[in-house]
């Protein structure tokens, strides 16, 4: 056969491929599969054909099968070898090829595949083609997915096209630079100039995406922030125009002109005013008429009104128009949709700070919203009304929110419960009410509090004397109903331990005491240690319980024997307990009443410095709970020296009762280690922060102060504060006739470079006393001692006790505000006697 | 701006993806999973939004098909409802009542309307009209070609 001539052309005809199956088919065919197998089968098939025909550089049939490569790419089948495919038909002169090509390119290419670099030539002819099309095709390509070095090799060309007259171009543009400003935020400069008469326009489009891009620029920049903040008045129009404007078919949506440009202007002026006076006021009508005039039975609506009341809430609005902001929230929360409900919360959360009050009016609406089955709602209601928890509320909102503690999904209890401790510790009405709570938490969501909610559970429960009775007595019973919260059961083992005495009397007075014998007590303990369901952590509190209660109960023969039986246990730390207990029995018996003795009360710290003593019976972490010093307590009934709570938690007078430190005796060096520096005498040392004045406190506990005689006229000065360069005198007189009236004159100075403005003095005393703060001199301390701030202050103190006082600072140093409390302690006694 | 649209059936079959940051096929592949799974296990009484990572998740399920976006959190969530809609509704102008298989069997002709109606995860333009004109002119500019290419092809 000669090789030209028809018949080697018919041949050759013959033997090229088939036409690849079109897209369609393709599609019905691999629908047609029965089973995953089937499909893998013949998608692996076509694939083959697939990519024999690009090896063949087919031209006419490559854009099909980059089409049906995109559609099994789709389906989850790698399609990585049409990658340079979708280059060449980019490349292609054909308007179909460009198209899909495009489509590839943003679906298959990336900016980390090496290859997609190769398209920025051809984007870049694209950007300046004849057809408008074609070069939105590019423009929408590297808007979607140009890389960096993309964006900086056509940044140019971009700028360009922004300036065309062309609006279906020209908002493209817009676009397109968004994204090269979020690629490569050094280029936004470039596009300033184009920027000037973008708003003039009169095609939506255009408008809309005009304020996109000045809507970026302003939040990545506050030079552009500030200088286009001269736009205000345009915007203020355009959106004016928008609402009272008639129907506009083109852009309506039930009967909305234009809701998307409508909420991406309010959203731009919302950057523009925010801590700008001037251009809150300019925008502060339009705002208003937005919120009053747009129809809200819609969806689309009350997107408008959401985007609105943001806005309002951000800017220097005037009262009346925040007012009207959180009762279009308010409106939205009894809303039928859903929806309109989830944002309404999600806005109210923003502005409870702010706005607390106006956010309380519609308290009850919001813990209605616990009860919605919407797993978002029910969260967002949990945390307002945390937020809105206050001291006149807290009976009625715990009511609501424990009710939702029993009833909510688990994901949410840990959050819930520590909210509830929380707002109880700030607002407890009562300290019963406190202990029934945390009571209440524990039985129903035990599993899910926090580690650091025994500690502090204890802490409140020594702290409550009076309750104690009462606390152990409910725990019990909640120990007999169940074992298996770990921190309910720890808890009231710790108490068991401390209080059994009390168990057993029956002293209970809140309410009927139960009946209890040693025995039964002691094989709930028991019980605690044998179960599966506690940890060993559990187990040591237990252990200890039984411990102490050998110097509480009469049945030591018995706990000397249980204590025994775990100095073998497999479990060291139970072994270990067991063997130092066992040898309280043994060695150091004499010691043991004074070891377990009922503990002082403990006050919570913030600050545990490495030299304050932390008390331990050796059972609860000692980080976790960080005593400070407190007065003695030989005896359980000894009194809460609450200094720290102003509020008066207790009626008791605060007296300072302490001993000097006693030297540990060195008894028996390993008891010493395990038990740690705890005092092995009884009393525990001295408190450390009336330390500073170790004369002073040796005075105070004799009953005769031994300056009486000392004339009134004659009281020292004192400092009373000095941090940071802040320094308070207190400088006293009596020039009163009431002699317990003390007359304190602060002077406050400032030895930095820099003034301290707004500066504000509070003070605040125990309950006995009562206080007046005159007005200040100033409220701004010169730098470098140059003057001083001075204030009076008049302390009444009927009962003479000792005085001492809290204080706050609250000033701007260097332009950032500072806070500090401070306790003065160290009043010469003249002050006050 | 919007991060990216996921449309999947009931079932969990992918129809339409379109990302508008860069994320590996793999991180792709994961967050769709993810995504869909939650999605398709919320019950039809609770509301369109969801907090997914440090995103909001706007979803709205028309007939078989769940659209799904996710948004920043400085993003209005119901305004993004309005763009869902907005884009359904540009589908069943150019499908006429567009279905599910509508778009199965023109997943392009999906991407091309989207990509007139969206640029960067941002709306470029809100009439419905100006949207439709420039797809049917590209079609058209389309079939142009295609006539003169078929007119000359070789035969097959």
């Amino acid at each position: 056969m000669s090789v030209d001539g028809p018949s080697y052309f018919l041949a050759s005809l013959r033997r090229r491929m088939p036409a690849p199956i079109r897209l369609r088919e393709l599609i019905r065919t691999i629908r047609t599969a029965r089973t995953q197998a089937e499909e893998r089968e013949m998608i692996q098939k076509e694939c083959a054909a697939i990519r024999s025909s690009f090896r063949e550089e087919d031209n006419t049939y490559r854009c099909r099968n980059v089409a049906k490569l995109l559609y099994m790419h789709m389906l989850g089948y790698p399609a990585h070898f049409g990658q340079l495919e979708c280059l060449k038909l980019i490349a292609s002169q054909k308007f179909t090829d460009k198209r899909i090509g495009y489509l590839g390119a943003m679906l298959l290419l990336d900016e980390r595949q090496d290859v997609h670099l190769l398209m920025t030539n051809c984007i870049k002819n694209d950007l300046n083609h004849s057809t408008q099309y074609v070069q939105g095709l590019a423009l929408c390509t590297l808007g979607c997915m140009g890389s960096s070095e993309m964006c900086r090799d056509l940044a140019g060309e971009v700028e360009k096209l922004l300036k065309t007259s062309n609006s279906y171009l020209r908002k493209k543009a817009a676009l397109c630079a968004v994204h090269v400003i979020r690629k490569v935020p050094e280029l936004m400069e470039m596009f300033l100039p184009a920027t000037k008469n973008l708003l003039s326009e009169k095609n939506h489009g255009v408008l809309h995406t005009s304020v996109v891009l000045l809507t970026e620029m302003c939040e990545r920049s506050p030079d552009m922030l500030a200088h286009f903040r001269k736009l205000v008045p345009q915007l203020v129009r355009i959106l004016k125009n928008l609402i009272m404007s008639g129907y506009s078919p083109e852009h309506d949506v039930s009967g909305i002109s234009d809701p998307f440009l409508q909420v991406r202007i309010l959203r731009l002026l919302r950057i523009l005013g925010k801590s700008d006076d001037d251009s809150s006021e300019a925008m502060n009508d339009i705002l208003a008429q937005v919120a009053t005039n747009t129809e809200t039975s819609k969806n689309v609506g009350n997107a408008i009104l959401y985007e609105t009341v943001l806005t309002i809430m951000d800017i220097k609005s005037e009262s009346g128009l925040r007012v009207l902001a959180i009762n279009i929230l308010g409106r939205f929360l009894l809303n039928n949709d859903k929806n309109i409900r989830y944002v309404a919360l999600t806005s109210l959360l923003k502005t409870v700070q702010t706005d607390h009050n106006a956010v309380q009016r519609h308290r009850s609406t919001i813990v209605d919203c616990l009860k919605d089955l919407d797993v978002s709602i029910k969260r967002r209601a949990m945390e307002l009304s945390f937020a809105l928890v206050n001291g006149n509320n807290v009976r009625g909102m715990m009511k609501e929110l424990l009710y939702f503690l029993d009833s909510c999904d688990p994901e949410f209890k840990a959050d819930c419960a520590s909210g509830v401790f929380l707002a109880a510790e700030k607002y407890a009405p009562s300290k019963r009410w406190h202990i029934d709570t945390v009571m209440r938490v524990l039985t129903t969501a035990g599993s899910y509090v926090r580690d650091d909610s025994v500690p502090n559970l204890i802490q409140l429960i020594t702290n409550s004397v009076e309750m104690h009775a009462y606390t152990v007595q409910r725990l019990y019973k909640a120990l007999l109903d169940d074992i298996s919260q770990q921190p309910l059961v720890q808890v009231a083992s710790w108490c068991i331990g401390e209080y059994g005495d009390l168990l057993l009397s029956g002293q209970c007075e809140e309410e009927e005491p139960i009946q209890v014998t040693e025995d039964e007590v002691l094989d709930v303990l028991e019980g605690l240690l044998a179960s599966n369901l506690s940890t060993p952590v559990t187990r040591g509190y237990s252990l200890t319980a039984i411990m102490k209660l050998s110097t509480r109960f009469s049945s030591v023969n018995r706990i000397k024997k249980v204590v025994s039986v775990y100095g073998s246990s497999i479990d060291v730390e139970l072994q270990q307990r067991a063997v130092e207990y066992n040898a309280l029995f043994k060695k150091y018996d004499h010691m043991r009443p004074a070891l377990l003795e009922r503990m002082p009360i403990m006050e919570k710290t913030a600050t545990n410095g490495p030299s304050e003593i932390v008390q331990t019976n050796g059972e609860a972490e000692p980080s976790a709970v960080e005593a400070k010093h407190p007065p003695p307590v030989a005896q359980p009934a000894n009194q809460a020296n609450d200094l720290l709570d102003l509020l008066g938690g207790n009626d008791v007078v605060p007296v300072i009762q302490t001993s000097m430190p006693t030297k540990p005796a060195s008894a028996g060096g390993e008891l010493l280690d395990l038990l740690g520096d705890l005092s092995l005498s009884g009393p525990a040392p001295a408190p450390s922060v009336p330390s500073s004045q170790p004369p002073f406190l040796l005075d105070g506990l004799s009953s005769q102060p031994l300056f009486n005689d000392i004339a009134p006229a004659g009281i020292p000065p004192m400092i009373a504060y000095n941090k940071n360069g802040l320094k308070i005198d207190f400088t006293f007189e009596r020039a009163n006739p009431n002699p317990n009236v003390a007359v304190i004159t602060i002077h406050a100075t400032n030895s930095t470079e820099s003034e301290m403005t707004e500066f504000v003095f509070q003070a605040a005393v125990p309950k006995t006393f009562q206080l007046q703060l005159l007005s200040p001199s100033s409220n701004v301390v010169p730098a470098l001692n140059q003057g001083s701030v001075t204030q009076v202050i008049r302390v009444l103190n009927p009962q003479k006790q000792q005085l001492r006082m809290r204080i706050k600072l609250t000033y701007t140093h260097k332009g950032s505000p500072v806070q500090d409390l401070s306790e003065v302690n160290n009043f010469p006694p003249q002050s006050w006697q | 701006m919007m991060q990216f649209m996921l449309l999947f059936s009931r079932q969990g079959k992918l129809r339409l993806q379109k990302w508008y940051v860069p994320l590996s096929d793999k991180e792709k592949k994961k967050i769709t999973r993810e995504l869909v799974q939650t999605v398709l296990a919320r019950k039809p009484k609770m509301c369109s939004f969801l907090e997914w990572r440090d995103l909001k998740v706007v979803y709205k399920r028309y007939a078989s098909l769940y659209f799904c976006c996710a948004v920043e959190n400085q993003d209005n969530e119901l305004i993004t409802l309005e763009i869902i809609h907005r884009y359904v509704e540009l589908l069943d102008k150019y499908f006429g009542s567009v279905c599910e298989l509508d778009i199965i069997f023109n997943f392009e002709k999906a991407y091309f309307i989207l990509d007139e109606f969206l640029l960067g995860g941002e709306a470029q333009e809100t009439s419905k009209k100006n949207v439709l004109k420039a797809i049917e002119q590209a079609d058209l500019l389309q079939e142009n070609v295609d006539f003169q290419t078929r007119l000359f092809a070789a035969p097959t």
